[in-house]
């Protein structure tokens, strides 16, 4: 008598059929960077590593380099983060410590319903509401008080490096907040009674909370800068599209994800073609190892959250 | 608990004949049956038969590996990765593990500790579920089955005029029932019982228990259960499993009455496990 | 000593209770915005009407709207088979390294930037096709819906209690079988429901469309010829000069807007009736 299963030619079948469609998952992802790399070949042939370098975007001369949209993605992203992560913080603090019980179902009803809120809708609402607001009232308030540093210089465009970061932040906090909060929830009661019980006060309780979820609102805020680094229309929308770096983030800048959805349609030869698909193809290596990380720290903290469990 | 179960150990009312039992055929026999868990072994050298047309009852502490033999007839066992079983089970002199193991499952039905009925299927559905999904379309028969195996399984005055409602709107124990009933759709010979009335309140039991008589009328049933009251109510043979191994097997009044191993005696008397 | 620390306390609260306000005003600004402008330039032609040319007024969207559908129509041919056998591979197999590895890179493929999708679906079918198309914009969508469509059928399959599988193969039913209609049908409600989550994101993308689907004036004929929809004429006419298409623009995020309300709120019913079941 052997235990070895005799399987059902259907069983053996439907296996193998779902798994050649993961298999699928698996090849469509290098399938992808196979097609982008193919597509850009003349690019990088022509430029190496010194396109990523070079801040010289002239289709007419056939010159290509990067740079430009990788600072502008990078800054606009960078200000986003730094915008959103204290607030998402400051959120969540309140849902998971303050709230009433009653208020968590609707607010996590609104933060989701935010979450699906399609990124051409917080463009249009930049466009026509937001860069006119920063143009009239916030950049000058800025300038004036905070002028002596470089950050804060040059005229009003409205249309700029800070304006993209504003509407990323808006973007991006419902979800470094959600997650934020549900990492809150997930630290042990006992760690915060034992704080208040040692005669601490309700913050100092919650400062021992923040500490113990302090890698999972790191996951929470790489996820986030995930999703702004290739953020499209809202950024293409509010961030003036010139690629120049500039110190100050008044000036209008350009991202990878911008160039893209802009010029895409006019590229007329295939050098030009090939410059945009490498531009792709590096703003996909950038998202992939940022997620990845990402995955692998929300991972290892749920794993920990796991084994601390039994 | 335990002292209430040293006394019911001479029940008059226990229904087991042995000598009829000896001229039954034999309907599943083990032989040499070993069962692993990757490292651990679960069931050592188990042979026991099975008569046709009775109540055999397995009892034993938990862990003792009751559960795994009975899993280990219908080949459920073998769905735990990293199972392994030894030794010969035969059904009917087939051997169990050169059979395909759905076709040895659509002839030895089993029924579980806790009520699973298919929550997303009515009534009828979930006792025409085997039927169904085994190709047959034939919608008159179906529903005679149906009929049927809700009044075997006795349970049709109940739901027959709400046969269309969800199964999971019955109670705990017109679910185990139902449960009974969709196994016997199938027209198995063999009924496996792993604890079915554990989770049942005493009314539900003493119904199942009632029911387990009827059946074996026409089938064989192979029954798990902690609750030594219900084995010597129920079966004709028992089966005593400790650490794997099967200590002692005979008619059930007389392994309740005179055992003849220490260890059976220890254990229906209460005094461990 | 211990008043000092207090009121530290409190001051920090209260920040938390600011940046709550903080962040709401914004949305609260978007979702006003949206509808008040939105509602003025809303009518019954929106909907029924084609794109009029520059300086005409009136005229709708309605090729946009009836686009988008088509759009993830096809989407969803293209990501449903690939998303759901997947996700049941994941569940029921996938507990080996294969299976870490997909789960892994479709984690990792959720996070890919849209507009990406779009740069691959035009290598991949706009350059052989020679012209943009229906086809390639549906490509576009069908790659960002494949991983929410793949992780929920799994984790919606996983929580299906392992007992009615049991129930099932007792019942000499095959292991396939029990997979699709036991398994799989238990789970429905949960995979339907990130099946729309999936289609509301897909709904509201723009950027891998750009180029992929272009836009069209007109209804379309065929699959094989750029197409509307709302989300691009949202972009195109958003950041024209003519105050006409300005509103209409308004009038398209209101639309798309309350389509992915509404089936969010469908899927908050969807899944509150399971949670009752259970």
């Amino acid at each position: 008598m052997t235990s070895t299963t005799q399987t059902n030619y259907g069983d053996t079948i439907f296996r193998n059929l779902t798994r050649a469609f993961a298999f699928l998952i698996l090849l469509l992802i290098v399938f992808m960077v196979y097609e982008m790399y193919r597509t850009s070949a003349s690019s990088i042939e022509k430029f190496g590593w010194s396109f990523l370098t070079r801040s010289v975007w002239d289709p007419v001369q056939e010159e290509y380099g990067a740079l430009p949209f990788i600072y502008g993605t990078l800054v606009s992203s960078a200000v986003a983060l730094v915008i959103a992560v204290p607030l998402s913080v400051g959120v969540a603090i309140f849902l998971s410590e303050l709230a009433p019980a009653w208020l968590e179902r609707p607010v996590s009803f609104f933060v989701e319903l935010l979450a699906g809120i399609p990124s051409i809708v917080y463009g249009v609402w930049g466009f026509f509401v937001m860069v006119p607001w920063m143009r009239t009232t916030v950049e000058p308030l800025l300038s004036d008080h905070l002028g002596f540093i470089p950050l804060f210089r040059g005229a009003p465009y409205g249309v700029g490096m800070l304006s993209a970061g504003v509407i990323l932040s808006i973007m991006i906090l419902p979800i470094i907040a959600s997650i934020s909060r549900d990492v809150l929830k997930a630290v042990p009661r006992v760690q915060k009674e034992a704080a208040l019980a040692l005669g601490g006060t309700r913050w100092e309780a919650t400062r021992i909370g923040l500490s113990y979820a302090r890698s999972g609102i790191m996951g929470a805020t790489i996820l986030g800068l995930g999703r702004v680094l290739g953020e499209t229309m809202a950024v293409t929308m509010v961030i003036g599209n010139r690629p120049a770096i500039s110190a100050s983030l008044f000036d209008p800048a350009y991202t990878m994800a911008s160039v893209l959805a802009n010029e895409f349609t006019e590229a007329t030869t295939d050098m030009y073609l090939s410059a945009l698909v490498e531009i792709a193809l590096v703003l996909f290596v950038i998202t992939i190892i940022v997620n990845s990380f990402a995955r692998l720290l929300v991972w290892s903290v749920t794993r920990k959250n796991q084994a601390g469990r039994v | 608990m335990q002292k209430e179960i040293s006394t019911i150990s001479v029940q008059p009312t226990v229904a087991a004949v042995p000598v009829e039992l000896a001229s039954k055929r034999e309907k599943i026999s083990a032989h040499q049956v070993c069962a692993f868990f990757g490292q651990n072994q679960a069931l050592k050298n188990i042979s026991l038969s099975i008569p046709e047309h009775s109540v055999v009852a397995i009892i034993g502490p938990s862990g003792c590996g009751k559960s795994t033999f009975l899993r280990s007839v219908n080949r459920m066992h073998e769905m735990i990765p990293e199972s392994r079983i030894t030794g010969t089970l035969t059904l009917d002199g087939e051997d169990i593990y050169q059979m395909d193991a759905v076709q040895v499952r659509r002839r030895i039905g089993m029924v579980f500790q806790k009520p699973n009925p298919f929550p997303t299927m009515s009534i009828a559905d979930n006792v025409s579920a085997g039927l169904r999904m085994n190709g047959m379309r034939d919608r008159r028969r179906i529903e005679e089955i149906v009929e049927r195996s809700l009044r075997q399984a006795a349970l049709w005055n109940e739901v027959k005029d709400s046969l269309f409602k969800g199964g999971m709107s019955l109670s705990g124990g017109q679910q185990q029932r139902l449960c009974i009933a969709r196994a016997l759709a199938v027209s198995p010979d063999v009924l496996l019982m792993d604890e079915p009335a554990s989770a049942l309140d005493p009314i539900s039991t003493a119904k199942i228990e009632e029911l387990m008589y009827e059946l074996k009328k026409d089938y064989t049933i192979v029954i798990v259960t902690h609750n030594m009251q219900q084995a010597a109510r129920v079966s004709d043979r028992t089966a005593f499993f400790y650490m794997g191994e099967l200590i002692e097997y005979d008619g059930t009044k007389k392994i309740f009455t005179m055992p003849s191993k220490k260890q059976t005696e220890e254990y229906i008397t209460g005094r461990f496990g | 000593m211990f008043r000092y620390r207090k009121i530290k306390s409190t001051a920090l609260y209260a920040l938390c209770v600011a940046s709550v306000l903080l962040a709401l005003i914004p949305l609260l600004l978007i979702f006003y915005r949206t509808l008040s402008f939105g509602f003025t330039a809303l009518n019954l032609d929106f909907f029924t009407q084609l794109p009029k040319p520059v300086g005409e007024s009136g005229g709708g969207l309605a090729n946009a709207i009836v686009g988008t559908m088509i759009l993830v129509g096809i989407g969803c041919c293209l990501s449903l088979p690939v998303g759901i056998l997947s996700g049941i591979y994941l569940s029921e197999y996938g507990q080996n390294v294969f299976g870490t590895s997909v789960r892994f890179l479709t984690d990792v493929l959720s996070g890919v930037p849209s507009i990406v999708t779009g740069v691959v679906a035009y290598t991949l079918v706009v350059i052989p096709m020679k012209h943009f198309s229906a086809y390639a914009g549906g490509v576009a969508l069908a790659i960002l819906m494949i991983p929410t469509i793949t992780r929920t059928t799994e984790e919606m399959m996983k929580t299906v209690p392992h007992s009615y599988r049991e129930a099932a193969l007792a019942l000499g039913i095959s292991e396939w079988k029990t997979t699709l209609r036991i398994i799989l049908r238990t789970s429905l409600g949960g995979v339907v429901t990130g099946v729309m989550l999936a289609i509301a994101r897909a709904a509201g993308e723009t950027a891998p469309l750009l180029f992929t689907a272009l836009n069209n004036r007109f209804w379309h004929t065929t699959l094989d010829q750029p197409i509307a929809s709302l989300t691009v004429f949202i972009y195109n006419y958003g950041v024209s000069p003519f105050d006409d298409w300005i509103a209409q623009a308004w009038a398209g995020a209101l639309v798309l807007m309350l389509m992915i309300l509404l089936l969010s709120i469908a899927v908050r019913f969807a899944t509150r009736k399971r949670y009752h079941e259970h």
